[in-house]
């Protein structure tokens, strides 16, 4: 089982070119809103036309602009997810989920949709209509009917977004149940890198219509190859840099030398931290040359519930036009610990923390 | 009493309706899937009828329809002619009416969210299938709107019914036309009563559209309701 697509789009701002290959896990695509995601999913459900390409499902060619094959969205069995459900107002849950079924003998659909609606925890509300839903039921009920035609590939658009965040979890977990069950293809299309890391397994991150990044989700949150890719997986900390030897390299906007662990194959063009991995060193510890410690000022710091945001100036006191070179995060209770203490603070950059990322 | 000209308005705009309806549809989705600068073009003739005063319309079908008109020429080869007969009145209502239909359906299509359009494609549907129970349904209720429309104008159409299937008693000789011709030759309780005639027709129709939308329409339409 095996989703091919290889394909070229002219858009208004840029190209859409992406390659890739989805197999039987799902797969995650991450960018900000107008890289091109929506785009993607359309041309592969046969809602739009690439400009040039191929697009094969299985065995079955479903596009190629040079054979000039392009089969029609009703016939080539892809179950499409709306970011707004795209539920008929006018049809019951049950008339909803049966609509793909129209060719079944009436006992064979009526028993599928009821084991649909089981699966989706929707059984007893076969008769509603959409609009007496709720926003999570009515995804469910999207869900269902997609299902219900045994696409051989799923494509599932931003299918937590419309959602309030008590019901996102509901939703998330009823997609992994589902993905686990399904075994083939699927897309999920979303802007948030968190959605993305827990509904994909591969991960695609997408910018500006081509492909920044594609491979295991864990390696591309750990490594990302570049800033773009380090930026959209949520890093917050970059400054430019310059190898200096094998496992240093000098951080120019951070002015300070730093080590990595990372091996360095090509002439590295930024480096960054994620801010939850810069350390605050406690009283008791006693720096090593190497360990890249640095003293440090607090500029001014932003909280949520649980966790702190705190900007920093390095190496000396912050004059009136000082920038922030980095922001950590810590969880309160760590923050409670070190806040009364006089400046400078020392922060660690830990070596196995540091990404080393190329143009 | 002759009521004939009570059953040839009613037979002729029923019959005008129908054809409107199926027209106005058709145009309606060949012209929403297209876009264009000729269609401005394809857009200006479909209203046409609206603009021109019915005089205008009634003389250019009795230049298409005429002896020497090209459709003329042809239906006679065929053994037939319009110009006078019944199907006169129901081409001229027809074509008077039409715009009505081809504009509010061509809104209440336009209406329908595409998504769900292409959600029912996505899920095998045809175009026909699409059209059938998606996008016509859900915009019904334009549709309907234009319809009563197009047969309260093809009712009243006068002029181009004149111009092109003229009075003749018990074929032609529609109600608006009958009161002009009862004005004319000073039978004024002729024209009063088929005024008056015109009158209930109208307020039927209308109750019987508030009987449909108001009374059995919130259980047909538990979805639709707000």
């Amino acid at each position: 089982m095996a989703l091919e697509v290889q394909i070229e789009k002219k858009l208004a701002n840029f190209t859409l070119d992406v390659s890739f290959t989805a197999t039987n896990a799902p797969l995650g695509i991450l960018g900000p809103s107008g890289a091109g995601k929506s785009m993607l999913l359309r041309s592969i459900a046969g809602l739009e036309w690439p400009s040039r390409g191929q697009i094969r499902l299985n065995d079955r060619t479903l596009f190629d602009s040079e054979r000039r094959v392009a089969i029609a969205s009703r016939d080539r069995r892809i179950g499409l997810l709306f970011q707004h459900y795209a539920l008929f107002p006018h049809r019951t849950v049950r008339d909803n989920v049966a609509f793909g079924l129209c060719e079944l003998p009436r006992e064979e659909r009526a028993s599928r949709v009821e084991s649909l609606l089981a699966r989706t925890h929707l059984s007893g509300f076969d008769r509603r209509y959409p609009r007496e839903l709720s926003g999570g039921e009515q995804q469910r009920v999207a869900l269902a009917r997609a299902l219900a035609t045994e696409p051989e590939a799923l494509l599932l658009d931003e299918p937590l977004s419309a959602l309030d965040t008590h019901l996102r979890g509901q939703m998330e977990a009823q997609l992994q149940e589902t993905f686990a069950a399904y075994q083939r293809p699927a897309l999920i299309v979303t802007h948030n890198m968190e959605e993305a890391y827990r509904l994909g397994e591969q991960l695609l991150v997408l910018s500006r219509g081509h492909v920044a990044a594609l491979g295991a989700k864990k390696e591309i949150f750990r490594h990302p190859p570049t800033l773009e890719v380090a930026r959209l997986t949520g890093c917050k900390n970059f400054s430019r840099a310059r190898a200096v030897s094998d496992g240093a390299v000098e951080a120019i906007d951070w002015g300070c030398r730093l080590r990595v662990v990372q091996s360095i194959d090509k002439p590295p063009a930024h480096i960054g931290i994620r801010a939850h991995h810069i350390d605050f060193l406690e009283a008791a510890d006693k720096p090593n040359e190497g360990d890249n410690v640095f003293a440090c000022w607090l500029m001014r710091s932003s909280e949520t519930p649980f966790r702190i945001t705190l900007y920093l100036h390095l190496h000396k006191v912050p004059g009136d036009s000082a920038v922030v070179h980095l922001q950590a995060e810590v969880f309160k209770e760590k923050w409670e610990r070190f806040r009364n203490r006089p400046f400078p603070w020392h922060v660690r950059l830990p070596p196995e923390s540091l990404m080393v990322l190329s143009e | 009493m002759d009521w004939s000209p009570l059953w040839i308005s009613l037979a002729t705009s029923v019959t005008a309706t129908i054809i409107t309806l199926v027209a106005g549809l058709a145009a309606a989705v060949w012209r929403e899937r297209r876009a264009g600068p000729a269609l401005a073009l394809v857009d200006g003739i479909f209203l046409l009828p609206l603009v021109l005063p019915p005089t205008v319309v009634g003389f250019l079908l009795l230049l298409l329809f005429g002896r020497n008109g090209p459709l003329g020429r042809l239906l006679l080869k065929l053994g037939a002619t319009v110009v006078f007969s019944w199907p006169a009145t129901v081409i001229a209502a027809a074509v008077v009416a039409f715009p009505l239909m081809y504009l509010t359906a061509r809104a209440a299509l336009e209406q329908v969210d595409s998504d769900l359009l292409e959600a029912a494609r996505t899920l095998g549907a045809t175009e026909w299938r699409v059209f059938r129970e998606v996008a016509l349904p859900l915009a019904w209720p334009g549709v309907l709107a234009g319809t009563i429309l197009a047969f309260a104008r093809a009712l009243g159409e006068f002029g181009a019914t004149l111009m092109l299937a003229g009075n003749v008693p018990g074929r032609t000789e529609t109600i608006p036309i009958a009161i002009y011709f009862a004005v004319e030759a000073d039978e004024f309780h002729r024209a009063v009563m088929w005024c008056g005639a015109d009158i209930a027709i109208s307020l039927a129709l209308l109750g019987g559209l508030y009987y449909w939308t108001h009374l059995q329409g919130p259980q047909n339409a538990r979805w639709a309701r707000h």
